[in-house]
């Protein structure tokens, strides 16, 4: 594999995620009935750095859940490979009337986003729903656009945009790879 | 980005053909399935539009419903076909039932079957997945698979755990699919019964046997007790069922001899004071009810495994072959 350019770096990252923060609040208008929904593997790092800004800033304790939409995918059986499916955890207070923030990493075809939303209104009936990703770049299959972007970002069907965080790659920023041959 | 776990390929027989690694990514996969049948809306859609038939030629109650609960939270449209009241009983064989069934293309087939050896045999001939839900004295997978996974929600690792399994070991397919998945994992296995019910040779599968049910006890640190089947008697095989509860029953006073928690399963039906005493079924180290509540999990596993395996193995069957 090629060696991966950094397009943003940690000092940019954590930036664009004070900015997403109070973008949230103002869109929600406070934080007190806002509820973040990271989507696993990145998206829940990066919601859990968002509540500890959102937390800071408005003295608040938002609620955090994860979501894994492995089964809620529309492509088992086609891809080759079998996902590994995690585990989906929804905070006690429940969805239900909350302002929902779904945080992703990249938005990119908009199918992750179509299989959230899928299981978010599975698990009950939010007042608001709004789609929050650190990077948004070309290539959407589906009508799905976010609401709060840290970063939008020019990538060919031949690139691909990784996000990293420290607890996964050590490392918090974005990296763009160029892949030869077919995508992932 | 996504991780991914390792294919089973298109069938399950039994846990004498998989590996380790395989196993273990069964029991990983269970974890998180778990926690569905826990939710309000117990059902996800990642079986939609797949049509599986649960083809039992042998009574059972637990098993198949504890298939089709799994299935039904994946969201397939399930069959229920037995024995009484098919054409299996108007002589139909094995292998028409199933072109049958494929002709109105199924995707999965759940059988349990008398015979040893009918899920393999089944599996060779149809390009749907096979899951053997029991196959005469040959072997019973997810039985297995969902003694294992409650072995090591209790103790963590299944590796350097002594397990024994008590009673009719002969007949039992049960025993065999754990021996097979205990051995593989790094467990040490007994077994522990009167010899007339223990297959001769059956040191040859890597595990000791113990000709006293005070023995086992003291070495164990997990006691999986088998169901004495009540027509064995009649088959000569013991004298007498009180005979056999006074000898080889695990009551109580005998647990009690020992000053280490024994983890107690039983795969069920029990006869309460045959080969288990009501105190020890209803104790305080009994997990006889979390085994069923995981064996739900440990079919949706399997289920979600069987249907993301690679088209290669489906493609292969179709003409015959053994994938």
């Amino acid at each position: 594999m090629p060696s991966p350019s950094e397009v943003l770096d940690e000092a940019a990252v954590r930036r664009a995620l004070a900015r997403m923060a109070r973008e949230i609040v103002e869109r929600a208008g406070g934080a007190d009935d806002v509820m973040l929904m990271g989507i696993r593997r990145r998206g829940d790092h990066l919601a859990a750095l968002l509540k500890r800004e959102i937390d800071q800033a408005e003295n608040a304790d938002v609620p955090l859940g994860v979501l894994d939409i492995t089964l809620y995918r529309d492509d088992l059986g086609t891809v080759g490979t079998i996902p590994e499916v995690g585990e989906t955890q929804i905070p006690s207070q429940g969805i239900e009337g909350r302002i929902v923030v779904l945080v992703d990493d990249v938005l990119y075809t908009g199918r992750t986003i179509r299989a959230a939303l899928g299981e978010l209104l599975d698990w009950g009936r939010p007042g608001r729903i709004l789609l929050c990703v650190l990077v948004e770049r070309d290539g959407r299959e589906l009508p799905i656009q976010a609401d709060v972007v840290g970063a939008s970002i020019q990538a060919g069907p031949r690139e691909r945009i990784e996000v990293r965080v420290p607890a996964l790659d050590d490392r918090l920023g974005v990296d763009r790879i160029v892949v030869d041959g077919g995508s992932e | 980005m996504t991780s991914t776990v390792s294919s089973l390929g298109k069938d399950l027989v039994g846990l004498e053909g998989l590996t380790a690694e395989q196993i273990r990514s069964i029991l990983d996969t269970a974890e998180p399935f778990k926690e569905i049948s826990e939710r309000r809306i117990k059902k996800v859609p990642v079986l939609r539009g797949k049509t599986i038939v649960n083809l039992f030629f042998e009574p059972s109650t637990r098993t198949r419903v504890s298939f089709e609960f799994a299935e039904k939270r994946l969201s397939a449209d399930t069959v229920n076909i037995s024995s009484s009241g098919s054409s299996v009983v108007k002589g139909e064989t094995l292998v028409d039932t199933a072109r049958n069934l494929e002709a109105m293309n199924i995707d999965m087939v759940v059988m349990r079957h008398g015979s040893s050896g009918s899920a393999r045999f089944l599996a060779e001939r149809i390009p749907s997945n096979v899951i053997n839900a029991g196959d005469g004295r040959h072997e019973h997978p997810t039985q297995a698979l969902l003694d294992l996974l409650t072995i090591r929600d209790h103790r963590g690792e299944i590796a350097g755990q002594k397990v024994c399994i008590v009673g009719d070991v002969l007949h039992s397919r049960v025993a065999r699919s754990n021996i097979y998945g205990l051995v593989k994992l790094g467990a040490e296995v007994a077994v522990c019964g009167p010899r007339t019910l223990l297959p001769r040779g059956i040191e040859e599968m890597g595990v000791r046997v113990f000709d006293r049910v005070e023995a086992a006890i003291e070495w164990s640190d997990v006691l999986n007790i088998l169901r004495l089947q009540l027509e064995r008697m009649e088959g000569g095989y013991v004298p007498s069922l009180r005979e056999y509860n006074h000898i080889w029953g695990v009551s109580s006073q005998r647990l009690a001899a020992v000053d280490r928690e024994l983890l107690i399963l039983h795969p069920g039906p029990m006869n309460r004071g045959v080969e288990i005493d009501s105190d020890v079924a209803d104790g305080p180290h009994s997990v006889i009810l979390q085994q069923v509540t995981n064996g739900v999990a440990v079919r949706m596993a399997v289920l979600y495994l069987l249907a993301g395996g690679t088209p290669d193995s489906a493609e292969a069957a179709k003409g015959g072959k053994e994938a």
